[in-house]
């Protein structure tokens, strides 16, 4: 007979064997559930501040290599007459995107959701991403109403985890000024060097094109003997390699490249 | 009362996880580069293995043995996204370190040794004190590796300078073997060879003796 008193139900249960089909798909669903609230209560409650640790993180990263730059914290005090924007840029067409808030937009969201990324033609995809999103957020530096420097987002695979970093170009859009990873899970001591100064300051004046306008930047094994190499990291061969193929991605034509071309010729101006 | 010290200090070192039972070595080879990720690493192992030890303990008599394992891991898996979403949330710099050991709590074999071997027979107070042995014996393995390995690998000690190093101007090459997984397996091999020759009790019987070949040919 179907007992009807929850309470002498659940104590029945309690005392049938537990090899009682019944009482096994209980507790496994009783665990399941308490289990499942537990984490979804931390989870929801826990988000705000670690969305606040992911955003001090990327904004830290980028005011110290905007710090690191020669005159930009003049920049940023309003010393210099200066100013920062952010500019949301359509990487397909190169144009800046007006009617969006570039604050909001979250660019690893756009990549992950097929409505705001493309697919990358797998012989392009040299930083090995699969798909990238359609807009990107620029950071335009200008001094004396000329830009002076261009921050671009970068990431890209290294060797055991994706890099994210910032890739500042100066005024002339032809020479770096700075290259700084903010999240990575490289091998420490070996891959993790890419985020050591040491490392960082090898970058700054690295030509990105020669005279006919092929991309030439690269990262090179050994000692660099061109304007466009930097030397890459002695038994971190696979990140620097992975580090050269973000940074030429991000440079190219499905980068900002089509942005950087339309900057140069003048079409755009920022 | 004696008893309840025992499960508390038998763990430190006569019946160590790591040294004695060769548990849970994955995680300690892969957190151990610096002091303070071992440090961190110990402290959320600490909390998996007490909480999920009282969780399965209170439940031990009610848990049906087709789904045992099921629902032990169940229960940790929940512990640990738990703990790795505190550390996201209040340790972002020490989480992004970690990442992913965090979550491999889950398969620390000492987490599921002591819930099998000890919570699913025993009451939750003496589980629980068995758990936090076991987990301190755990730490202080981590935390000796860690040291050793920071202080050689780097010069330092949690972040502090100990040996200045040469490219600081001082006297001390680090060593970078320290910082890769193996130099863990030697000094873990060396505590349990020390620990071995200081206590011969825990010296294990070889499983298989040694057949010499030529005597493998006459036979």
């Amino acid at each position: 007979m179907a007992e009807l008193n929850p309470l002498r139900w659940w104590r029945s249960l309690l005392a049938a064997p537990n090899t009682s089909p019944l009482k096994t798909l209980v507790v496994a669903l009783m665990v399941a559930l308490v289990c499942a609230v537990v984490v979804s209560v931390t989870a929801v409650t826990l988000r705000p501040l670690q969305q606040a640790n992911l955003a001090a993180e990327r904004q830290a990263r980028m005011q110290e290599m905007l710090a690191n730059l020669p005159g930009v914290e003049d920049l940023i005090s309003g010393a210099g007459g200066g100013s920062l924007d952010v500019v949301l840029v359509d990487l397909d067409t190169g144009e800046p995107v007006e009617n969006m808030d570039p604050a909001t937009f979250d660019q690893r969201a756009a990549a992950a959701d097929p409505a705001t990324s493309r697919e990358i033609p797998e012989e392009a995809d040299i930083a090995r991403l699969k798909r990238r999103s359609n807009f990107a957020p620029v950071i335009a530096v200008r001094r004396a109403g000329e830009l002076a420097l261009l921050v671009l987002p970068v990431h890209g695979a290294g060797y055991e985890s994706q890099l994210y970093g910032y890739l500042a170009i100066e005024g002339d859009l032809n020479t770096i000024a700075a290259l700084t990873f903010y999240e990575h899970g490289e091998t420490p001591g070996i891959g993790a060097r890419i985020a050591d100064p040491e490392w960082e300051q090898l970058w700054p004046g690295t030509e990105i094109a020669d005279a006919e306008g092929n991309l030439r930047v690269e990262v090179v094994r050994g000692r660099a003997t061109e304007p466009y190499q930097v030397a890459g990291l002695t038994g971190a061969t696979r990140t620097s390699t992975g580090v050269s193929n973000l940074v030429r991605f991000w440079l190219g034509e499905y980068g900002f490249g089509p942005f950087l071309e339309r900057l140069k010729s003048g079409e755009i101006k920022l | 009362m004696r008893r309840y010290y025992d499960l508390v200090l038998r763990p430190l070192i006569d019946e160590n996880p790591i040294t004695l039972q060769i548990l849970g070595i994955c995680s300690a080879l892969a957190v151990t580069t610096s002091v303070s990720t071992a440090l961190t690493m110990s402290v959320a192992v600490t909390v998996t293995v007490v909480l999920s030890s009282a969780a399965v303990s209170l439940i031990r008599n009610h848990i049906p043995p087709s789904i045992r394992m099921i629902v032990q891991i169940t229960i940790v898996a929940s512990l640990v996204i738990v703990i790795d979403q505190f550390l996201k949330a209040y340790a972002f710099e020490m989480s992004k370190q970690l990442s992913i050991y965090v979550f491999l709590i889950v398969t620390n074999c000492m987490v599921m040794g002591r819930i099998e071997a000890f919570a699913m027979r025993n009451p939750v107070g003496p589980s629980v004190l068995d758990a936090l042995g076991n987990s301190l014996g755990y730490s202080l393995v981590l935390l000796i590796v860690g040291s050793i390995r920071e202080l050689f690998g780097t010069g330092n000690l949690l972040g502090y300078s100990v040996f200045p190093t040469v490219a600081d101007g001082g006297w001390f090459e680090p060593l970078s073997l320290m910082l890769l997984a193996p130099s863990a397996f030697f000094i873990i091999g060396v505590l349990i060879w020390l620990i071995r020759a200081l206590r011969p009790a825990q010296i294990e019987e070889p499983d298989f003796a040694l057949v010499a070949e030529h005597e493998e040919a006459r036979s």
